[in-house]
């Protein structure tokens, strides 16, 4: 599904991944975890093709394409999504109107028909009633006046809706309480059908606890430096970064 | 890729649909203006000994002013003898119904996407077309007659209700009022005449379309509506013109007169040529429209969407002499390329308990200017009057500029004045989180500006808003990247 090798990725000159490998087959579901400033968000950024984040060296695969020759909206059509750690507000553009365009941009360019009204409704209730949404929501301007919870809860509805091949969710966890938490890893799980990859970035360990990865990676200063179980969230939860400071550069 | 290059070529081919020209014979006068050109064009129209003299005063105070030069615009001098003031499309008589229209004028329409022929006709609203100096036809007469709505071209107006006219033209915005409506005042020709008897609501839009043709030649129409106490009516105005790479002039004047009572509600989506992309060519769209709430409880609202036009220079206003009458302005205006827009509103308070509202969206992309200017004032009698104003601009790239000069008098403390005025660039976040989602960059422009204008295009009839969306969309091709 997805090959990261070396890669490499600077912003203004400056390199933040240092040489990252990273690899996610149909249906695994994997954490990146890490201190702040290790570079997590960046990944998830330049997985999209967000611009200034400039790949100097190394390769991303996803289903054996070259991201780095895509643009955003072509990466999303591939089927990749990132749900964003801080998620933009457009005001104006109604949340349902958004979405639909977004969905029927991504079909007309991978040569399926528009989805009807009807069906795209019907699709977009269900996620809403799943993550304990107002359906009011869908009539107010995107993410415009909503809480930060709603705003992480919108993501995941907009990943239910478009039904990414990988989602990218780069802390949604954060700023959640804990049973919105509970609710959008309801959300992911419910998405878990063996086919779609999942690459969770998260601080704690918490949003695990109701995921079970297939892998956890730590990422410090740039580069993947452990990478173990599920056990390995937890050594994180109990003992803190600091054991990475022990020089282990595996 | 092949497919890509094939759309790109439909939206440069799109990107001015209305910019071709009609090969009609002309019945044009020379060039120049003196007086003998503003005799001849009163003769052309039959016109009664009292319109010429207006006409020839007008003219005469014309001489004695001096342009405007205070918009915050770069306007190269207008030499105004080498303007033909009058053109219209050759026919034997004034044509007694659209059957008798030359079908080259009535394909123009068509093409233009405002039919005029019996069966093509938009639903439920009756269009004046104007073609150069004349208008060619106007459509729903029967209907508008039996529910006693006058609605015909400004010349059939002084032919049939003369009386009606001479009351009102030049009651709200007199000739001596600045430069251009003076001019105007000395050689319009044509535009649109509207009247709502007592207690009636019109009932359906009217609207006048405005097409500018011949060559060298200035479009100086003139609008009068004239809404009796408790009437209501809508009326929207389209205009466009040929690509050409010479300046062309429009300089026309719009008179609201709403009685106790009555609204009128004004629309405009205006996509006058703006010129190339070098700034070559385009309209001078200088316009002075203004409506006087002149007894109690009266409404005036305009709304306007601006895409078109080398320079744009107008401000929709109104004088809310009668109590608690209330004016609204809401406007849209983008400029792209080399376009320079200074536009707005002025909101003057007469009467007691007045309200006025003003919500103003300036979008610039390209190299272009784009300004606001309003003037807020409240009489001294004008007790417990209010007003709103919100002023918002979106930047797109970096060459643009936008400006706001609000200009606010008070001369009554318990008058409230609210003004909020934001700027903000299309944000680089914003573009990128529409793309992630999987639309395309234009698509992701078209949609945030779109919000952000919505506030507007709720004001506008349903089938307008659309096409103002539409507008907005392909005048902004090529605004990002």
């Amino acid at each position: 599904m997805l090959k990261i090798s070396n890669l490499h990725v600077a912003i203004d000159d400056k390199e933040i991944l240092k040489g990252v490998d990273l690899e996610i087959g149909p249906g695994e579901l994997h954490a990146i975890m890490g201190p702040n400033g290790s570079g997590k968000s960046t990944l998830g950024y330049a997985l999209a093709g967000r611009e200034g984040y400039d790949i100097t060296a190394g390769s991303v695969e996803f289903e054996g394409e070259d991201l780095a020759e895509m643009e955003p909206e072509e990466r999303a059509a591939a089927g990749l999504f990132l749900a964003f750690q801080y998620p933009v507000e457009i005001p104006g553009v109604n949340n349902a109107y958004f979405l639909r365009a977004a969905l029927n941009a991504q079909r007309k360019a991978r040569g399926e028909e528009e989805i009807d009204s009807m069906n795209f409704l019907k699709a977009v209730r269900e996620s809403l009633k799943s993550l304990k949404m107002d359906e009011a929501l869908l009539k107010r301007a995107v993410n415009e006046g909503f809480s930060g919870g709603e705003k992480k809860r919108n993501e995941i509805v907009q990943m239910a809706v478009l039904q990414p091949k990988l989602a990218v969710l780069d802390e949604t966890d954060s700023g959640l309480d804990i049973d919105a938490l509970k609710l959008v890893a309801e959300g992911i799980n419910a998405q878990r059908d063996g086919k779609r990859s999942f690459l969770v970035i998260t601080h704690y360990q918490r949003l695990l606890d109701y995921l079970t990865p297939d892998r956890v990676h730590v990422l410090s200063d740039g580069r993947v430096v452990e990478s173990g179980g599920e056990e390995l969230a937890e050594r994180l939860e109990a003992e803190g970064y600091a054991f990475l400071e022990e020089g282990s550069e595996a | 890729m092949n497919q890509t290059a094939q759309q790109v070529e439909q939206v440069i081919q799109q990107r001015y649909k209305a910019g071709f020209y009609t090969d009609i014979d002309s019945d044009r006068i020379r060039a120049g203006l003196d007086e003998e050109i503003v005799a001849m064009i009163s003769a052309k129209k039959n016109e009664p000994e009292w319109l010429l003299e207006w006409r020839l005063k007008a003219f005469h105070h014309w001489q004695t002013m001096v342009g405007p030069n205070w918009a915050h615009l770069n306007l190269p001098p207008i030499d105004f003898q080498n303007i033909h003031y009058y053109a219209a499309p050759k026919q034997k008589d004034r044509p007694k119904s659209l059957d008798e229209v030359d079908p080259k004028l009535l394909e123009t329409f068509d093409k233009l996407g405002v039919p005029l022929h019996e069966r093509a006709r938009l639903a439920g609203v009756a269009v004046d077309a104007v073609f150069d100096s004349v208008s060619v036809g106007t459509t729903f007469q029967k209907e508008l007659k039996e529910a006693g709505v006058i609605f015909c071209s400004f010349s059939e107006a002084v032919q049939d209700h003369p009386d009606l006219v001479r009351e009102y033209l030049g009651s709200v915005v007199p000739y001596t009022d600045n430069y251009f409506a003076a001019l105007n005042s000395a050689v319009f020709s044509d535009g649109s005449f509207v009247y709502i008897p007592k207690d009636t609501r019109c009932p359906m839009e009217l609207s006048t379309y405005f097409r500018i043709n011949a060559r060298d030649t200035g479009q100086f129409e003139r609008t009068l509506i004239v809404a009796e106490p408790g009437s209501h009516v809508s009326y929207l105005e389209g205009c466009t013109a040929p690509m050409r790479d010479e300046n062309q002039l429009h300089a026309a004047v719009v008179e609201l007169v709403a009685l106790e009572k009555a609204q009128i509600k004004y629309s405009t989506v205006q996509n006058w040529y703006p010129g190339d992309e070098n700034g070559k060519g385009g309209i001078y769209n200088f316009v002075t429209k203004r409506g006087d709430c002149r007894e109690d409880d009266s409404r005036i609202s305009w709304t306007q969407v601006e895409t078109g036009s080398a320079i744009t220079w107008k401000y929709p206003s109104c004088v809310l002499r009668g109590d608690r009458s209330a004016g609204e302005f809401y406007s849209v205006a983008l400029t792209h390329n080399h376009q320079q827009a200074d536009t707005g509103t002025k909101m003057i308070h007469l009467g007691k308990n007045t309200t006025s509202k003003v919500i103003s969206k300036g979008i610039s992309a390209g190299k272009s200017n784009n300004s606001y200017r309003g003037l807020v004032r409240m009489a001294k009698r004008a007790h417990d009057a209010r007003n709103y104003t919100q002023c918002d601009s979106l930047l797109i790239g970096k060459t643009c500029g936008a400006h706001t000069f609000p200009y606010i008098e008070s001369a009554n403390a318990s008058a409230k004045i609210e003004h909020e005025a934001t700027t903000s660039r299309i944000g680089e976040d914003q573009l990128f989180y529409c793309r992630s989602r999987g639309l395309d960059e234009e698509d992701a422009v078209a949609m945030i500006v779109d919000g952000f204008c919505k506030e507007v295009f709720k004001e506008l009839p349903m089938e307008f808003a659309v096409e103002a969306k539409a507008l907005l969309e392909i005048s902004l091709e090529g605004a990002v990247g």
